[in-house]
């Protein structure tokens, strides 16, 4: 530091001799910084992370929570909700989504720019939760990828805060030498799930207490089970 | 479920009950059967006869009446019409599967807002013949209520404007899911139902169907009114004498 406020004070002449006090590290502070732009990059992305909200159940109710005054998601750089998804770097998934809605939720993604990441916020949304049912999405990052799972069911605010602050944990470790790997978007892959079928048999396998009912999908060989009141189609 | 496993509940180990049955172990389920208690019971006996299968009363106080499927709408515009009666409000288009190859019924739930008054009517379908007279020219707010059961039971409305899925997706192909019959994880593998989902087309379901030019808008009331020639170039649906028509007479509920 002291090398440099001496070499500055010499070779630029306006800092030299005022007698001003300048800058905030005093007097003859350097009008330039160096850095690595790795840094500088992720700096700027991690503290600019807008998210575009998709909230279908009772978790969008504590992502609000999240927003709103008490906890201030904007303190973190989460400053504004992003409604579109064209300005929208985090994919925020609250809630439970249906095969119905699995391709509103794809075309949002794709429709993301990047770079662009995405948290799965609650059980549903994770994992189907406890909807092993037959209209339900067994965890969204067979249809999305997925940088940060939030637990909870819903989870607190400060879940959500926390899951956030992962992604900005995670953006610090990124390099732009990596950019290739890391923001690689397959135009053949737009709009197609984004796990194969084996990754959905196994991300979307019962468990729980849903191993225990008698009436398996087609993911259970053999025929399913049947109660002494079925009626046989 | 197998034998070595049971798991302690009557009705998880054999299936549900339908509540027509023998009710000498449920004692809540039918007290009454008095058809004095409820007037429209005994005007539809007398009006229609052989067509009132039977009446039940249930927790107490409500009445049903179970009738002739293929008579339906007869009666129910009967039920809406009739001064006495006056129906002009349905509540709820449902219907029930009881399994074990027990007929499936569509229950009408109907209120009398002026009368005050109201009364369930249940026509069973035998599996075999799952059909039924649309009740959309009686009261519009079934429209959507018959498209669901015909979604969830697969049960088709004869004489209903727009009979389609509702609820799932209109590609779907794996069935009714609220059948008995209908495994609780659907039929497909999850990997072939995550391919189907994402293989349709939003804008099938929210834009081109119902917002496309080819679509004919639903109109209200006062649109309707408004569509017939008349000099009154523009509707007030604000007004409030027009309100008060709106609630007082039967026929112009929707």
């Amino acid at each position: 530091m002291s090398d440099t406020k001496a070499k500055d004070t010499k070779a630029n002449p306006q800092n030299t001799g005022s007698g001003l006090p300048g800058g905030i590290f005093g007097q003859g502070t350097p009008t330039f910084l160096t850095t690595k732009v790795d840094f500088v990059v992720n700096w700027a992305r991690r503290n600019s992370l807008w998210p575009m909200p998709f909230g279908t159940a009772c978790c969008a109710i504590e992502m609000m929570s999240a927003a709103a005054s008490t906890h201030d998601l904007a303190r973190f750089g989460m400053e504004r909700m992003s409604f579109s998804p064209r300005q929208a770097d985090v994919l925020i998934c609250a809630g439970r989504v249906p095969y119905k809605l699995a391709p509103v939720l794809r075309r949002i993604w794709d429709q993301m720019p990047q770079p662009k990441w995405c948290v799965s916020m609650g059980a549903c949304a994770s994992s189907g939760g406890v909807f092993d049912a037959y209209s339900m999405v067994q965890g969204i990052d067979t249809i999305v990828p997925v940088d940060v799972y939030v637990p909870g069911c819903p989870p607190r605010p400060e879940a959500l805060i926390y899951g956030l602050i992962m992604i900005q944990e995670k953006i610090r470790g990124e390099t732009l030498a990596e950019h290739e790997t890391l923001r690689h978007e397959d135009p053949d892959a737009v709009g197609r799930p984004k796990a194969d079928a084996q990754q959905v048999e196994a991300l979307s396998g019962p468990f729980g207490n849903s191993t225990l009912q008698n009436r398996p999908s087609g993911l259970v060989p053999g025929i399913p089970q049947e109660r002494p009141g079925d009626r046989v189609p | 479920m197998s034998d070595e496993r049971p798991s302690g509940f009557k009705e998880v180990e054999e299936g549900p009950t339908a509540s027509d049955d023998t009710h000498e172990d449920r004692p809540t389920a039918v007290d009454v059967v008095d058809e004095q208690s409820h007037p429209t019971v005994t005007a539809a006996r007398t009006r229609f006869g052989d067509a009132i299968f039977r009446h039940e009363v249930m927790a107490g106080d409500e009445h049903v009446i179970f009738v002739d499927p293929e008579r339906n709408y007869e009666i129910l515009e009967w039920l809406k019409d009739d001064p006495d009666q006056l129906y002009n409000f349905l509540s709820d288009v449902t219907a029930v599967d009881y399994g074990s190859g027990r007929p499936i019924q569509v229950v009408y739930q109907l209120y009398s807002i002026p009368l005050r008054h109201s009364i369930r009517v249940k026509a069973e379908l035998p599996l075999s013949h799952l059909e039924i007279d649309s009740v959309v020219p009686l009261w519009k707010a079934a429209n959507w209520l018959e498209r669901e059961v015909y979604d969830m039971f697969g049960v088709t409305f004869r004489n209903h404007p727009d009979l389609r899925r509702i609820l799932m997706p209109e590609v779907y192909a794996e069935g009714h899911p609220l059948r008995k019959d209908f495994p609780l994880r659907g039929r497909f593998s999850r990997a072939e139902q995550t391919r189907r989902a994402l293989a349709q087309a939003p804008e099938d379901y929210y834009i081109a169907k119902d917002f496309g030019p080819g679509r004919e808008f639903q109109k209200v009331g006062w649109q309707e009114l408004g569509a017939e020639p008349e000099p009154a170039a523009t509707p007030e649906p604000e007004d409030p004498a027009d309100e008060s028509e709106h609630s007082t007479d039967p026929d112009e509920r929707a």
